[in-house]
Formats: structure tokens, C-alpha cells, sequence
């Protein structure tokens, strides 16, 4: 697989293989390092709540955030730090998300990964697992109404989602719809703790694409090229009006659900094996191999990166957090319909 | 030929019609997405024609009420107007994740406003049985984030699914299956209450009755079957149960000294308990004996005309609470 995209040559407008890769490797470099900074903070008592990191699947996500383009619609989930990013999310919307910043998107009202902007198309997720197919279906399908075309919709699931009914519901709608959605599912192996076998019993998840009248695309989750290639290929099916797409890529979680987890059920023989590579290894090292890039300019980029999550930590942690006495406590709009008797 | 017959009537049902009309008619970001909703004309019939008269704005849905509503937040958030028809009250709680987690939190979360109709036929008819006769406006005003309403007369359903698609909030709007045919009036109205204010649908000075939805119709039909014995029974008409409109009702307990109320929904917690409970805070002094309360049975709905009678507050059994009441 990888021999076929280890000299593509220029890609589209002057971009080049290489462009496209650093600027990847970048998200990803940026998304593991501030998932890390999360992490430090949660153990310093610093976050309320969980942090949730990703680990182990940044080159799925950072390729679908890089395949969209503004003015797309992109729900990501609980591991796509890097694929927030590459769509276009500040980092500073993430770390005000965490600290619970007034300032942020949020205003300290939702927390950790439960945040976007959904005015621009970056919708925030709920908890509860298949939930945002339906809505991105709905985005897509009001645009169609709309007479708005040539933009496409994008979500994210694990392997444990692929349970749920809203999935179920979510991908037969899109198909029915034939509406430009491209769902991915990153196979991590574990639904928190529970493996495969417990959650589907079809040989492999792509198999599901054709009971719904859907494309299906497989990808070594592993692979940042292959990731790329990928995601690519499927948004712009979906952008041609070929319908849903769907994505399984196989990879391993290498950490916990949250970091309140040791993730001690996760097999050694799968850590051992191909599908345990870090996909951030195996994106420098074919920057390196390549000669995209060198050592000395990799060590500069990740202390660039560094700064960038401190600026930013820095900043939030000076920023106000809510008041609870400001707090002006109506879940409407419609200020006039707002229940009086609120204790 | 019975001339004393109206020139004109419409039911209830034609009245929900007629207003999704009026509103695909005044707004092109309104669209009505459900089950059979399209051709077919709905279940009920409460989308008929409109599929014609509107091409691509009344399109029929698979049977997946969590996609549903999942949709409607998704094009809510695209600036549209959806109204979800559920085939049934009771299979909206197929898709109440979407509703209670996805509508009703989104514009507290992110401060963008979620303006879906989610349509309810709901309530008790004869033979219906447990899965299609439910009653479920309490556990929608449980959540914050909706505005809950049951409309009670022809000229509400109207006036207030309007307000409905209007309101840039989620809104649970339970029409009552019961008063679809049974409910005519003359016209449509030019005119109505503003939506969260109660209405005094009878006036009485012995006591109180708080009723929404089918059940004003009972408390009226009890009210009149008192008449003849003495007692002035007020009859309030709650019009939506979240906002509730506790000043009127505490206002109207105030002249009466008296409550009872009557609820076709279960008896745990609940509308009729939540009326008590900001009665007896707010009002206390203001009773003249402990409040009481009316409704169906802590059982599901059961599927025999003599069950089912027996199971939800009748007439009968509302003008023998308030006998009951009133001799305290």
C-alpha cells in the first residue's frame, strides 16, 4: 500500500506530496502534544472532569480534517484532536474548552472533547455514541433544500459505536438521502474496555457498507499516507455526488479511554504487531526517508509546537471562568417562555 | 337540510393542517419530515396535500425516529424550520436521545438556537391499546430546553403550532388524537392568548379544575354536570404545560379556595404534581383544603373500551373528585 503513494508527485494546484504531508505531520505533532499538555494538566489537578486523548489514531483524524475544506461540515469525536485541528479549530478553543474559559466556545457550560462551533459547520458532539450522523445528515439535507451543493459533511465513530441503533439509523438516512456524508469509523479495537468481538461479529466492519447501498473505503489507520489518500478519495466521491462513503480504518488506542484509565486489558499482542505502530513514528519517519524534511528542522518544529499549547495554556489559565452569579440560567432562547420557577 | 349546521367548520386535525400549510405558505425554511408524511398524507392525515402543494418540503422518512430528529437539529442548525411528525407520541420515545440530549441542549451549550417542531399525537383513544395511546408531556418538560404544548381547542391548535414553527426554541407540541375529529369550530382564528398564558375556559367562584389538552373537555362536561347542583366550577386550560402558568392558576385559586387537577398522563410526578407542588408553595394560605389531583392509572394503557374508560379520568369521575373536594 505504501509503495503506491511513496512518490505521487504533485498532488493538486502546485501542492505538492510534501506539502501536504508536513502540514499533516504538523496537526498531528500539534494534536499529540497538546493532548499530552491535557494530560499533564489533568494529573495536576488542573482540569475538572476527564481528559480524553487520541493517542494512536491522529493520522485518521488530521487526514479527514485536511480533506474538508471551509465550509464543510465536520462532527468530529471523542479522538480527533488532530483532525480539530486540521479543520481549522484554534488551539486556544481547546484549551478554553478544558479550563473551562468564559472566553472559549463553550463558556465552561460543556467541557474536554464536547465542544465546536456550529455556526461554521464544526458541530459539538453529545456523549452519546451514532448521535451526530443524523444531525450532519441534516446539515447536508437542509443545504440540498437550500440549493447550496459541492460541500460535503463528515463524523467520526470508533468500533464500539458501530453498535448503536443511531448508527444504524444515521447511515440508513444518509443512504436513503444519497447525501454527500463521509462517516469514519477508527477501528481502535476496544470500546473503552471491550474488544471487537463483543461489539460486531461481521468479519470486518466495511463488510457493512453494502447492506446500507454505500461505498466503502479500507485504510491501515497506521499509515499517514494511506490515511490521506484515503480520506481524500472519499470526500471527493462525496463531493461528486456518489453518496455516502464509508471509511474503517484498523488501529490500536495507545492509551487509555481517559487518562483515569490504565487501559490494562488492551492485548500486548496487538501492541506488538503492525496495527500497535504509532502512526506519529511512522509519519517522521517517512518524512525523513522521503527527505521532506531532516532532523534538525523536526526538532524545531516540535518546539514551535510546544510554545504554541504554552501561549495558549498561559493565556486561558489568566482568563475569567463562569460565575455562577452571572450565570443567567435559561436553557431558551426565547427569554419571554423561560420557566419562572426555577428552584 | 339542516339549516343551524354551520356553513363552514373545521376539526382540530384540519386545523393542524391547515397551519403547517400557512407556515410552509409564510416561510421557506420550513419543512415537514416524518413517516407516510409525503404522498400518503400522514397517518392521520394531518399532512394531506401538503406534499403536492409544496414539492420537496413534506418528505417522508424511514421508520428511525432517532435519524429524524437527528436531522432536524442538523438543519435547525443550517438556519431551517423543521417540523418532525411523529407517527405516534409513544415512538417519539425511540428518538427522545436526539430530543432531550441533541435539540434541547444545544443553544444553552452553544449559544445557537434550535428551531425544530417536534409534533405529537398523543393520548388516549378507545382500542388503541399501550403503544399508541401515550401521554408524555411531562417527561418533555422534565428537560430544560423545550417548550412543552397542549392545545385543548381548535383555534389553539392552530394558533399555537404557528407559534410553534415561529418559536426559536425546540418545541413538543402534543396534539390530543381524541379531539382530532371530535373538535369543530367555525373558523380559524385571527387572534390568540400569547403562548405560556393559561386561559380561564370557565369561570367559577366554588373551585378550581386545571386541566389541559382532552381533559379540559372532561373538566367542562364535569363542571356543567355540577352546575345543577350548586357548585361554580372554574375550568383553567393550562394551553402549554411548560412554561407553566402558575400566576393564573394560583389567581384562580385565590377566588376558588379549591384545586383539583386532571392530567390523562400517569400519575407520578407530573403536570398535576407540579401544579400542586407551586400551588401549595406559592399559594398555600390561599387553599381552603389540601389540593387534589386526577389522573389516568399506574398501569399502561390498556387495549378494552372497558378498561380503557376505567383507566383515565372521565367526566364522571372528574365531577366525583370535585364532590369530593367540595364537601371537604
Amino acid at each position: 500500500m505504501l509503495q503506491s503513494v511513496l512518490n505521487p508527485g504533485p498532488v493538486s494546484d502546485g501542492v505538492t506530496a510534501r506539502d501536504t504531508h508536513l502540514a499533516a505531520y504538523r496537526h498531528m505533532l500539534l494534536a499529540r502534544l497538546l493532548d499530552e499538555k491535557f494530560a499533564g494538566l489533568y494529573r495536576a489537578g488542573k482540569i475538572h472532569g476527564g481528559v480524553f486523548i487520541a493517542r494512536g489514531q491522529e493520522a485518521l483524524s488530521v487526514a479527514i480534517g485536511s480533506a474538508l475544506k471551509k465550509g464543510d461540515v465536520f462532527a468530529p469525536l471523542i479522538r480527533d484532536t488532530a483532525g480539530r485541528l486540521a479543520f481549522g479549530e484554534p488551539v486556544i478553543d481547546a484549551v478554553r474548552t478544558y479550563l473551562g474559559s468564559v472566553l472559549g466556545p463553550m463558556r465552561g457550560r460543556d467541557g474536554n472533547v464536547h465542544r465546536g462551533r456550529p455556526r461554521e459547520g464544526y458541530l459539538p458532539m453529545i456523549s452519546h455514541l451514532g448521535a451526530m450522523i443524523s444531525v450532519v445528515n441534516g446539515t447536508l439535507f437542509a443545504r440540498r433544500l437550500k440549493g447550496i451543493t459541492g460541500t460535503v459533511g463528515a463524523t467520526c465513530i470508533g468500533d464500539g459505536g458501530t453498535a448503536t441503533g443511531a448508527f444504524h439509523e444515521g447511515l440508513n438516512q444518509a443512504a436513503i438521502e444519497k447525501l454527500p456524508l463521509v462517516l469514519v469509523i477508527a477501528n481502535n479495537h476496544y470500546a473503552y474496555s471491550t474488544p471487537n468481538d463483543r461489539e460486531f461479529a461481521c468479519r470486518d466492519l466495511a463488510d457493512r457498507a453494502a447492506g446500507y447501498g454505500v461505498e466503502a473505503l479500507s485504510v491501515d489507520g497506521t499509515d499517514l499516507s494511506a490515511c490521506l489518500k484515503t480520506a481524500g478519495e472519499a470526500v471527493s466521491r462525496a463531493r461528486s455526488g456518489r453518496g455516502p462513503q464509508l471509511i474503517v480504518a484498523t488501529l490500536l488506542r495507545l492509551c487509555g479511554h481517559g487518562e483515569h484509565d490504565k487501559a490494562e486489558y488492551i492485548d500486548p499482542k496487538l501492541k506488538n504487531s503492525p496495527v500497535g505502530r504509532d502512526c506519529l513514528k511512522v509519519a517522521e519517519e517517512l518524512l525523513l526517508r522521503q527527505g521532506w524534511t531532516d532532523a534538525a528542522a523536526l526538532a524545531g518544529l516540535r518546539s514551535d509546537v510546544m510554545r504554541e499549547i504554552e501561549e495558549a495554556v498561559a493565556q486561558a489559565q489568566r482568563e475569567p471562568v463562569p460565575d455562577p452569579f452571572a450565570e443567567d440560567w435559561c436553557a431558551i432562547s426565547s427569554r419571554h417562555l423561560s420557566e419562572t420557577h426555577t428552584e | 337540510m339542516d339549516f343551524r349546521l354551520p356553513l363552514m367548520s373545521i376539526t382540530y386535525l384540519e386545523a393542524i393542517c391547515e397551519a403547517q400549510a400557512q407556515a410552509l405558505r409564510d416561510d421557506d425554511r420550513v419543512f415537514i419530515y416524518g413517516q407516510d408524511v409525503g404522498a400518503f398524507g400522514g397517518a392521520f392525515k394531518a399532512t394531506k396535500n401538503l406534499h403536492k402543494e409544496f414539492p420537496g418540503r413534506v418528505v417522508d422518512s424511514p421508520i428511525s425516529e432517532d435519524a429524524m430528529m437527528g436531522l432536524a437539529v442538523g438543519a435547525a442548525i443550517e438556519g431551517m424550520r423543521p417540523i418532525i411528525e411523529m407517527q405516534f407520541a409513544d415512538f417519539s420515545t425511540v428518538g427522545f436521545n436526539q430530543i432531550v440530549n441533541q435539540a434541547a441542549t444545544l443553544f444553552w451549550r452553544t449559544n445557537l438556537a434550535c428551531p425544530v417542531t417536534v409534533r405529537l399525537p398523543f393520548g388516549g383513544t378507545s382500542g388503541s391499546g399501550p403503544f399508541h395511546s401515550q401521554s408524555l408531556e411531562a417527561i418533555y418538560a422534565h428537560y430544560p430546553g423545550l417548550v412543552v404544548m397542549t392545545p385543548a381547542t381548535v383555534e389553539d391548535a392552530y394558533s399555537m403550532l404557528l407559534e410553534a414553527v415561529a418559536i426559536d426554541d425546540p418545541v413538543i407540541f402534543c396534539e390530543h388524537k381524541f379531539l382530532y375529529y371530535h373538535l369543530k369550530a367555525d373558523k380559524l382564528p385571527s387572534e390568540a392568548l400569547p403562548v405560556g398564558k393559561a386561559r380561564i375556559a370557565r369561570e367559577g367562584r366554588d373551585m378550581t379544575i386545571v386541566a389541559y389538552s382532552a381533559m379540559v373537555h372532561e373538566a367542562l362536561e364535569a363542571a356543567a354536570e355540577l352546575a345543577p347542583e350548586g357548585w361554580e366550577v372554574e375550568v383553567v386550560d393550562l394551553r402549554t404545560v411548560k412554561p407553566l402558568d402558575t400566576d393564573t392558576v394560583v389567581a384562580s385559586v385565590a377566588r376558588t379556595g379549591r384545586l383539583l387537577c386532571v392530567g390523562e398522563a400517569w400519575p407520578w410526578g407530573g403536570v398535576t404534581a407540579e401544579v400542586i407542588a407551586r400551588v401549595t408553595s406559592e399559594g398555600f394560605g390561599l387553599l381552603d383544603v389540601p389540593p387534589q389531583r386526577l389522573n389516568a392509572k399506574d398501569t399502561p394503557v390498556p387495549y378494552h373500551p372497558n378498561l380503557w374508560t376505567a383507566h383515565r379520568p372521565t367526566p364522571q369521575a372528574v365531577a366525583a373528585a370535585a364532590r369530593r373536594l367540595l364537601r371537604l
